[in-house]
């Protein structure tokens, strides 16, 4: 096997680790604050409700951080074991986010493992409360350092090359740099997003399911109530990500629109199909939109494709990518804001099998906006691994054993995802909440 | 001390602690699958399962722990690792993932089928076996590199007496730990059935774990003479590993003091850890790779350092605090909560 077929496998193994674990890690993220957020309402409210809903959401998101935890640790060692020559040059850069991530797992490790265990233990359920911040800090923050490693990829600073090796370092210039600001906010503002909505589904789904119970319409109500906030805020995150690309990237930001020519007063592309000789079919049109995404003003010159040689643009297909996450942010939002509407003007749709169906669609659809959003990114770099730097090409493995590799971690992957599905359902189904609540009522509660 | 040997002795370290907390892991693993296998599930499960579940994430953080530590104090491993690595970390990660995600899907999933039982608790013998190649690669004599890259010598790391040596040392230290641990667990839990199976395995396997210990340093002195001789040199500090080590054999033969004795064990492999590390010095992979070409900028050096002692200044306590609650509160581990 020569290396470019080691490239080829090592970008491919990569890809698929990511994929596989930014579903659990998004909801690994997500769940804790909504866990949080739970036990804080039904503290305030008296309403043992949703102390359940943050019992139960608990239950689940075990499995979920230990399919997470596992498949993380895939990749903190395939990060060295596949791209070795990346890691010589830039582990001298990012070892310290890298290394802080650490701390942060491992302080949500230790709380999580006492939250888990403690749930009758405290009188008090205030104190068993305050056991989640920890719990939640350390889920966020594991993903703002991870961000920065990723973001630094972006737009690499704080050294000095000479000779090939990077010299005057300075950590905390690298961690803060350009790319970090957007990439953390619209990263944590998704990931509570998606996972707020994929708790929607499972709520919208009980309900289709015959249950009619109190429990899952608080819990519907209250997890789409946070999904359209999120899913605002990762709508203005995401503009400010446009105008962070127009200055820093703009090769990625004219291949994410297909926007060849340089111009003042460009329009957006939405949708539409790629011919040869860059010619777009079937597009729709907005005008000045680009300029306004990219500079806040709809006579801006946004730099094209034109300025840019062949070998460092990245592939155009990202667009389509692109148009996916951007049209389901927008579907779930109005999802979300129907519903929140509907709900306080007490309209009857809202509980209508119909509408619970396509919100039961909102996580789902969501989890796929956040894969799609990382291939977008990812491919959006190519084919640099560290911007202006180092080409993908030059940083992988010599080894002659990736593709056995990817079969071996493509079987993992399956066994641990369907794994995980099974174990969740037979979770849930074989223990409702009806029969939880008459439980929980039979203590003496 | 320099800024290399600070950063080599923290992870040192912290490779320490992972041995200890992933040796009872994998131990415990194993006897709870073996005790199924004979029929004595019943005594020791409780004992197993209580301990394990809350501590089962923390140990696994240990293990990232080191290996993002060293690319970031010591990027060139990662060049050198990386590369040689692939085929023998990926089998381990493999492993530990299985054993991770069961473990949760058996505990909370309650997916009770005795093959899962089998398979967390033989897959976990595997683990130590797999990382312990590291190890013997790290002793030179395994890794070729010409033009064409580096390449890992699969037939002659196979047919050394030095790597088996090294998976057998990791197999028998994982299982007397691990032993010597739950008999103290079991004792303080007042479940004097479970302690006294406990305990046999503990003395079982003292011997075979102290009798590979000594064998690897004569393979040593033929595979690598350098290291044979740095070895020798320390002979005090072995004398002192030794000595721990009838000290806790003769508590855990004579019924007494558990805690004692496995505050012994751990002294024991502590001093054989460092000064098998201290003779290794400098180094990380013979004869390609010394601490010291291979050392990350200063500026991040004295980045890490700090970021560790805030770290430290987080996570000490709130061991501390998982310890108080699961491992030193009585109620706990007599199971009345």
């Amino acid at each position: 096997m020569g290396n470019e077929e080691a490239v080829f496998f090592s970008r491919l193994l990569t890809e698929l680790t990511l994929s596989f674990h930014i579903i659990y890690a998004t909801i690994g993220v997500g769940i804790p604050l909504m866990i949080f957020i739970a036990q804080w309402v039904g503290i305030k409210k008296q309403d043992e409700h949703y102390i359940l809903l943050a019992r139960r959401w608990t239950r689940g998101f075990v499995i979920t951080v230990a399919v997470g935890v596992v498949t993380g640790t895939a990749i903190g060692l395939q990060l060295s074991l596949l791209w070795p020559n990346f890691m010589q040059l830039a582990g001298n850069v990012i070892a310290l986010p890298l290394f802080m991530e650490t701390f942060a797992f491992f302080f949500e490790a230790i709380f999580l493992g006492i939250y888990l265990y403690t749930w009758d233990r405290f009188k008090d359920q205030r104190k068993h409360m305050l056991l989640l911040i920890p719990v939640a800090i350390g889920a966020s923050f594991s993903a703002v350092f991870i961000t920065m490693v990723n973001a630094f990829m972006n737009t690499p600073q704080g050294f000095d090359l000479e000779n090939g090796v990077l010299v005057n370092v300075k950590p905390l210039v690298a961690m803060f740099n350009p790319a970090m600001p957007t990439k953390v906010a619209h990263v944590l503002s998704t990931a509570y997003m998606t996972s707020a909505f994929i708790l929607a589904s499972v709520g919208a789904f009980r309900l289709l399911k015959g249950s009619n119970h109190v429990y899952h319409k608080k819990a519907l109500f209250l997890t789409m109530k946070i999904g359209l906030i999120f899913s605002i805020a990762s709508a203005v995150i995401g503009d400010f990500s446009g105008k962070y690309l127009a200055e820093y990237q703009p090769e990625k930001l004219a291949a994410y629109e297909w926007h060849f020519e340089t111009e003042e007063g460009a329009p957006l592309i939405l949708f539409g199909v790629l011919k040869d000789n860059h010619e777009v079919k079937y597009a729709l049109e907005i005008p000045y939109a680009l300029s306004i995404l990219a500079h806040g003003d709809p006579y801006a010159e946004v730099i094209g494709l034109d300025q840019f040689s062949e070998d460092v643009i990245p592939p155009l297909y990202i667009h389509y990518l692109f148009d996916l996450m951007v049209t389901i942010g927008m579907v779930v939002a109005m999802v979300s804001l129907v519903y929140v509407v509907g709900t306080w003007l007490r309209r009857r749709f809202v509980n209508a099998n119909w509408f619970l169906w396509i919100v039961f669609t909102t996580g789902p659809l969501a989890m796929l906006a956040i894969e799609a959003g990382w291939w977008l990114t990812e491919v959006g770099r190519q084919p640099w691994v560290l911007r202006g730097m180092m080409r993908t090409a030059d940083a992988a493995t010599t080894s002659n054993h990736v593709d056995s590799m990817l079969l071996l971690f493509t079987g993992l992957y399956l066994v641990l995802g369907v794994g995980s599905v099974i174990v969740l359902t037979r979770m849930f189904r074989k223990n409702p909440v009806e029969q939880e609540l008459a439980d929980r009522h039979g203590e003496g509660r | 001390m320099t800024y290399e040997v600070i950063g080599i002795s923290v992870l040192w370290l912290f490779l320490f602690g992972y041995v200890i907390v992933a040796s009872i892991d994998f131990g415990a693993g194993f006897f709870n699958a073996y005790s199924l296998l004979i029929n004595k599930h019943h005594i020791i499960s409780g004992i197993i399962q209580r301990y394990l579940s809350p501590v089962w994430e923390v140990t696994n953080v240990f293990l990232v722990f080191f290996f993002v530590g060293v690319v970031g104090f010591f990027p060139r491993t990662a060049f050198y690792y990386g590369t040689s690595l692939l085929v023998p970390a990926s089998i381990a990660i493999v492993l530990l993932a299985i054993r991770g995600s069961y473990y949760a899907f058996t505990t909370y999933g309650e997916l009770r089928h005795k093959g899962w039982t089998y398979l967390y608790g033989f897959s976990g013998l595997f683990i130590p076996a797999s990382l312990s190649i590291v190890l013997t690669i790290s002793e030179g004599g395994f890794i070729t590199e010409d033009e064409a890259g580096l390449a890992l010598d699969y037939w002659a790391l196979f047919t050394s007496p030095l790597t088996w040596s090294i998976v057998v040392l990791s197999l028998t230290s994982v299982l007397y730990i691990s032993a010597a641990f739950l008999t103290w667990y079991a004792n303080k839990a007042k479940d004097h059935q479970a302690t006294e199976l406990l305990r046999k395995y503990a003395l079982v396997w003292a011997f075979p774990a102290i009798i590979t210990a000594t064998g690897i340093i004569v393979e040593l002195r033929t595979h690598n003479p350098v290291h044979f001789n740095r070895l020798v040199d320390l002979w005090f500090l072995f004398g002192i590993s030794f000595v721990l080590f009838l000290g806790s054999v003769y508590l855990i033969w004579k019924r007494k003091n558990y805690g004692i004795a496995f505050t012994l064990l751990t002294g024991q492999f502590l001093v054989a850890f460092f000064a098998y590390g201290i003779s290794h010095y400098p180094y990380l992979l013979y004869p390609y790779l010394t601490i010291y070409d291979s050392f990350t900028s200063e500026e991040m050096a004295v980045a890490l350092i700090v970021a560790f002692i805030a770290g430290l200044g987080l996570l000490l306590p709130s061991l501390f605090l998982l310890l108080k609650l699961f491992l030193f509160n009585k109620d706990y581990v007599q199971g009345n909560r």
